[in-house]
């Protein structure tokens, strides 16, 4: 076996499509992702490091806008925890191991893998199994929360007014497939 | 002609558009938007069912959800068959297939209406009574009698093939009903531009404007005016209309449910269609329009098929087109059913008689009638009717006594008065309040953000209540923020009825035997209640009980008032003071399928599977499911059994090696300066002192000193730990660390995060454990002495990151590799491609479970059983001396946790070596002690050890440890086995193999 | 399914994504090792389940992952308040809670 050859990366939905006419539901490409945890001393220092800054307010999210880190976008959980994606794969550990202050990130590219929801029946598939109102003025552009959907958790991020991100963790994720799947096959808009 | 009885030009269906369904083999013809009970009305066909109790011929008393009757089975294939749907309901498609329900052989002649001769035996309350003694009659003959003649309708055999849908909803006005009240709110709160939803049960909106033939609104009929509303309000953005659609329960903080039927009335319906779909709607507004409910009269032989409901025939009449007989009668307390008289008097039906038990009906309505020629009898009550299968005529008799006379008809129509639908505002916890002068209870204060408006109110007049409800709307806008918006709706043309009675009519009363039904889908009669009375039930919730009235599926909508007020006559009270029961969710029956919706088959429990699921299934794994886990169990090859697989696993990975997917333990990244600290308070053992890439066995209390939880944790640097769990206690020992972590220890500079899934981990153990992975690793010298049993590196391996763990939970000298889990398959596939060479194996759980039980190694929750203490288990070395704190210290100074006498962890061999325990069985000192025997201890776990060429047990027993050498005794049913206590470890005593 | 405000979140949320947490306000003594076996029984394994106002600890489970506390009506159900861990009771109104709207 030659050590260097890498080995090859599988997703848990690879190959996987579903949806209908109002909604498309797809796995997203790996990404990579980092779960932070941070006192307010070092959320200046992580924002400056990762170009994107952490945000503050519940519910809501930040995109970065450098060219380098434009796929990137951070996520508020919770009052001291963020998750950040990065779509172009960058190495947030390695980034974020500049930062200063008393902060914990842990890579968590593997644990979670995510499904793109999309087109005009998306906020009505996801309604199918998510308790919270995701009402555009409710849950606007940008909202992010961890919730439920069905019987997993999931974190939800809304990226368009019709395109959903659906992050879960990886052994949840054919049930969350599956799930929006059924939902998405007639929502009702 | 799609029936004799259909009138031409009647109703609102189209005479070219039929449609065909069977009756009890019978085909029919019917119109499309009829319903079962309409298009069976056509046709001539009262009988639909047969009663619960007596098994008496029964036709439809109603026209809707109300109907306590007419419940058949419907039929659309072998997997869609439906029992109990209510004929009122259920329109009918093309080709539908319909069957009564409890009858046999057959709903003219059926054996079972036997019970209604023996009645006397059957009146209220004999289940309690009857069925006695002697006791071992019970088993025999009454509850094999009682079992088979019992349920309403049959289950159907095979497998629900439809599926069903859900939907969360948000909004700010929920308005359920859409007659012309619940249309006016809608209409009004939709101009403020709040966001509204518009329910209503029936597949079209108009409510008793579907029927009431005199209304017009805003100068066209009403039901036109309801049409173009409804019609209106769809088109909005901010609206959503749902018909179909019954709210059937009103919970917490506006939280109501409601189902759809979507395909139920469909020929073909498409593929993707939910059959139902439930909406579980919060709404920051809800306006309660559900309108009221008529009464039936309660009279002697008051369920004949052909007596009805005044309404209904109404209905029949106005919006299907439907005579519900040739030759009515009419039976009333009330001015409501004069109405349907003159209407099927217009439109030619002949009507023999109004009888009204009333001296004075409502204004105007004498002479009307006379206009149209009706004899209307005042002061008179209907005292009996005839009839087998369909009443052939009334006896009428002058109140007080006087001459019989008798009227031939072929149905008879009857009002008792209108009773507003309470039930959603009741469900909502709102108390309701009786208003003497009307005799009725209404709603009270609302106990939720809630308005009842219209008849369910107790608005009665046209007029008020479109404004009622047109305010209503406006307001329940205005308080989710909104302009206030005016609208102007006009209405005219209806009835102000008077009258109504609550209670047994005239030849029902106290002192007569006759059969006046309050409630007919359990066969409840005047007369039980007042037996139910006389035996000492003086609690409306005990009547109820004592006689089932109101306990049938239709919630007693048309019976309670009626059972309510001959309990409170017999008791000599007002109504109020004997209260009424209180309504539950559903106001009507609810499918399963519908609250299960998308949780069933693949949906009804994630199903979880490791990176290596798919090489595990392709190599012939059998799984088991660990909590939501599908774990491989073990690998039987050709002509294996579970046996001799196992066995050859678990020698192979002793002499050689084997693979192990051990991906589904819980990990979780504790990082921060005070991640030692933490753990120290989290676990038994001391942490400090472990060095980065070191690893440590540790023990994880409750308060009370009881294990939790256990696992290898590592040391990955100076502030960052990689702990796990066992698989099952994952969540939860992320959730107990949480919880110390957030609420007593938040000064502690340290964060968890689950890592559970973030790696792929495959445990490679036995003799040639390092020999398979050396040509993989790069970064990391293996040698034992760089890297020694209980270590941890971090390098790569197949050119990925690895977390690299040297553990052993076999005893054997071993890895564990964690790699980031998309890379998992291949690594394993690399791993594979060295180890099968070399003679190793893979092997699943149960392999694994024999193997650490031959070390004697112990399964949290297995082997303990959240009473047993490290001590109990053997593990007192695992407690740090010097701690001055840790979670379950305090619990571990409990006297009875350091009494003498407790169940200690200890090895059992049986004195024959092929014998293998049972686990879970008990342990005595002396075999021949009578029962019940002092039992000493149980097996935990136990297993034939290949390894050991014996069978081994793990056991708690009473003070085990100085017991050991000693013969105990495991008694089985037919037999008791001998064993002899012995250490819990098996094999490689000294504990040597896990550094080779 | 009730609506649960979270303090953290500041926002109602589904009761789904929350889970009980047990009786509020009792502190892990300090000095755990040093107190009797009458006060650890007392700490440990006793609770008020008081009919009416109750004060328990919830957690955003499947929100932002905090606890925190509640004060419930045992009776009719509805949440009076919810304020973060850590901090102490909260006067509560004199008089009971308002009937009207619960949890706001
Ligand atoms: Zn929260």
């Amino acid at each position: 076996m030659a050590k260097a050859t890498m080995a090859a990366a599988t997703g848990p939905l690879d190959g996987q499509v579903a949806g209908s006419a109002l909604v498309s539901i797809k796995p997203m490409e790996p990404a990579s992702r980092l779960a932070i945890r941070a006192r307010p001393d070092a959320i200046a220092s992580l924002s400056k490091v990762l170009g994107v800054k952490l945000p503050q307010a519940p519910k809501t999210s930040a995109q970065s806008t450098a060219a380098k880190s434009r796929q990137r976008v951070a996520l508020w959980l919770g009052p001291d925890e963020w998750l950040v994606i990065d779509d172009g794969n960058a190495d947030l550990m390695g980034i974020c191991a500049k930062a200063k202050g008393l902060y914990s990130a842990v890579d968590v590219s593997h644990r979670n893998t995510s499904v793109l929801v999309s087109g005009k029946g998306a906020e009505a598939t996801i309604s199918a199994g998510c308790p919270q109102n995701l009402s555009l003025d409710v849950f606007p552009v940008g909202a992010c929360a961890r919730t439920l959907l069905g019987k997993t958790e999931v974190v939800l991020y809304r990226v368009e007014e019709d395109v959903f991100r659906v992050e879960c963790w990886r052994s949840f994720s054919t049930y969350v497939f599956a799930f929006l799947a059924e939902a998405g096959q007639s929502p009702m808009i | 002609m799609s029936g004799a009885n259909r009138i031409a030009g009647a109703g609102r269906l189209t005479p070219a558009k039929k449609v065909r369904f069977s009756f009890d083999g019978e085909i029919y013809t019917a119109l499309e938007g009829d319903t079962l009970a309409s298009a069976l009305l056509a046709n001539g066909v009262h009988l639909m069912g047969r009663s619960f109790k007596y098994h008496r011929p029964r036709g439809v008393l109603g026209a809707g959800a109300e109907e306590p009757n007419a419940l058949m089975g419907i039929e659309r294939d072998a997997s869609r068959q439906q029992p109990n749907v209510r004929a009122t309901v259920q329109e009918v498609f093309e080709g539908m297939t319909a069957v009564s329900q409890n009858r046999w052989p057959s709903l003219a002649f059926d054996v079972g209406s036997v019970n209604n001769l023996l009645s006397p035996i059957f009146a209220a309350g004999f289940y309690y009574k009857t069925f006695m003694w002697p006791k071992i009659a019970w088993e025999k003959l009454y509850e094999p009698i009682i079992r088979g003649a019992a349920g309403l309708g049959v289950a159907p055999a095979s497998a629900d093939t439809d599926h069903y849908s859900s939907r969360y909803l948000h909004a700010d006005v929920l308005i359920v009903g859409g007659g012309v009240s619940g249309l006016s709110a809608a209409l009004a709160a939709a101009k403020t531009g709040a966001s509204v939803i518009l329910c209503d049960e029936q597949a079209q909106m108009g409510g008793a404007l579907s029927y009431e033939s005199g209304v017009s609104v805003d100068g066209v009929s009403g039901f036109d005016w309801a049409s173009n509303a409804a019609a209106q309000l769809a088109a909005l953005d901010n609206v959503r209309v749902l018909t179909r659609t019954t709210a059937f329960g009103y919970y917490a903080q506006n939280f109501v449910g409601l189902v759809e039927r979507v395909t139920d009335h469909l020929a073909d319906p498409r593929a993707d269609m939910p059959r139902e779909r439930l909406w579980q709607v919060r709404a920051r507004q809800v306006i309660l329009a559900t309108g009221s409910i008529e009464r039936h009269m309660v009279f002697a032989n008051n369920d004949r098929p052909g007596i009805m409901l005044s309404s209904a025939a109404r209905i029949y009449l106005n919006q299907y087109g439907v005579a519900v007989g040739t030759k009515v009668g009419v039976y009333t307390a009330n001015d409501s059913a004069y109405e349907t008289a003159f209407d099927l008097k217009r439109a030619g039906v002949s009507v023999e008689a109004i009888v009204d038990c009333r001296d004075n009906p409502g204004e105007g309505l004498l002479s009307t009638a006379a206009d149209l020629g009706i004899q209307v009898l005042t002061g008179h009550s209907v005292v009996d009717t005839k009839g087998a299968r369909r009443v052939s005529s009334m006896i009428v008799e002058r109140n007080g006594g006087g001459a019989r006379q008798t009227f031939a008809v072929d149905a008879l129509i009857m009002s008792a008065g209108w009773t507003p639908s309470v039930h959603l505002y009741s469900q909502s916890r709102g108390k309701v309040v009786w208003d003497d002068g009307t005799q009725r209870f209404l709603p009270g204060e609302c106990p939720q953000d809630c308005a009842s408006v219209g008849a369910c109110n107790g608005t009665d007049a046209l007029q008020a209540s479109i404004d009622e409800a047109i305010a209503a709307g406006v307001q329940a806008a205005v308080d989710c923020g909104k302009k206030p918006a005016s609208t102007v709706i006009t209405g005219e043309g209806a009835g102000d009825w008077t009258g109504g009675m609550a209670g047994s009519a005239a030849g029902a009363g106290a002192d007569t035997t006759v059969k006046a039904f309050v409630d007919f889908q359990n066969d409840v009669t005047a007369k039980d209640i007042r037996l139910a009375v006389r035996e000492g039930m003086h609690s409306i919730e005990h009547v109820k009980r004592f006689t089932t009235n109101g306990m049938a599926s239709d919630q007693g909508k048309t019976s309670n008032i009626h059972g309510l007020a001959i309990a409170a006559e017999a008791l000599n009270r007002e109504i109020p003071q004997v209260g009424l029961t209180t309504f539950r969710a559903p106001y009507t029956p609810v499918t399963f399928g519908s609250i299960v919706n998308h949780g069933r088959g693949g949906l009804f429990d994630p199903a979880r599977k490791t990176p290596f699921h798919d090489w595990e299934e392709r190599h012939g794994a059998v799984f088991e499911d660990v909590g939501q886990w599908k774990r491989a169990w073990y690998y039987p090859r050709v002509g294996e059994d579970m046996h001799a697989a196992v066995n050859r696993e678990c020698r192979t990975v002793r002499e050689s090696a084997g693979l192990f997917d051990a991906s589904t333990l819980g990990k979780i990244e504790v990082v921060g300066p005070d991640a030692a600290q933490f753990l120290d308070l989290m676990y038994t053992n001391g942490w400090s002192k472990l060095k980065p890439g070191r690893c440590k066995y540790g023990i994880m209390l409750r308060e009370d000193g009881f294990i939790y939880d256990d696992g290898v944790v590592a040391r990955i640097a100076e502030d960052r730990f990689h702990v796990t769990t066992t698989t099952g206690g994952a969540p939860r020992v992320l959730h107990h660390m949480e919880d110390y972590l957030q609420t007593e220890f938040p000064h502690l500079n340290v964060w968890l995060t689950s890592s559970s899934e973030q790696w792929a981990v495959i445990a490679v153990q036995g003799p040639k454990a390092r020999e398979i992975i050396a040509p993989l690793v790069e970064g990391i010298d293996l040698s034992s002495e760089a890297m020694p049993h209980m270590s941890a590196r971090e390098g790569r391996i197949c050119g990925v990151p690895t977390r690299l763990f040297r553990v052993s939970f076999t005893g054997e000298a071993g890895y564990e590799i964690n790699v980031p889990a998309n890379y998992g398959p291949a690594v394993w596939d690399a791993v594979w491609a060295q180890a099968e060479p070399l003679g190793a194996c893979v092997y699943g759980t149960e392999t694994m479970h024999v193997l650490r039980a031959e070390k004697g190694f112990i399964i949290v929750g297995q082997d303990t059983d959240g009473t047993v203490t490290p001590h109990d288990a053997g593990l007192g070395w695992a407690i740090a001396k010097s701690k001055p704190d840790y979670v379950g210290i305090r619990g571990l100074m409990r006297p009875d946790l350091m009494a003498d006498g407790r169940k200690q962890l200890i090895g059992l061999k049986t004195k024959d070596p092929n014998t293998v325990l049972e686990e879970g069985a008990q342990i005595v000192a002396d075999p021949n002690q009578p029962v019940p025997m002092t039992m000493l201890g149980h097996v935990t776990s136990s297993y034939w050890s290949q390894n050991c060429g014996r069978s081994i047990a793990m056991a708690l027993l009473v003070d085990g440890r100085a017991k050991m050498g000693q013969t105990f005794y495991v008694p089985m049913p037919d037999h008791t086995i001998e064993v002899e206590v012995s250490s819990t470890v098996f094999f490689d005593e000294k504990g040597e193999r896990v550094n080779g | 399914m009730l609506l649960i405000h979270c303090p953290y979140c500041n926002e109602e949320r589904p009761e789904l994504e929350f889970r009980h947490a047990g009786e509020a306000h009792i502190a892990r003594p300090t000095n755990i090792t040093a107190i009797s076996d009458e006060e650890f029984t007392q700490f440990f394994f006793l609770r008020d389940n008081p009919k009416g106002i109750a004060f328990e600890r919830w957690r955003h489970m499947h929100g932002c992952g905090r606890f925190f506390n509640a004060v419930r009506d045992t009776v009719t159900d509805k949440f009076v308040t919810t304020y973060e861990a850590g901090q102490p009771r909260p006067d509560l109104p004199a008089g009971g809670e308002n009937e009207k709207g619960a949890g706001k």
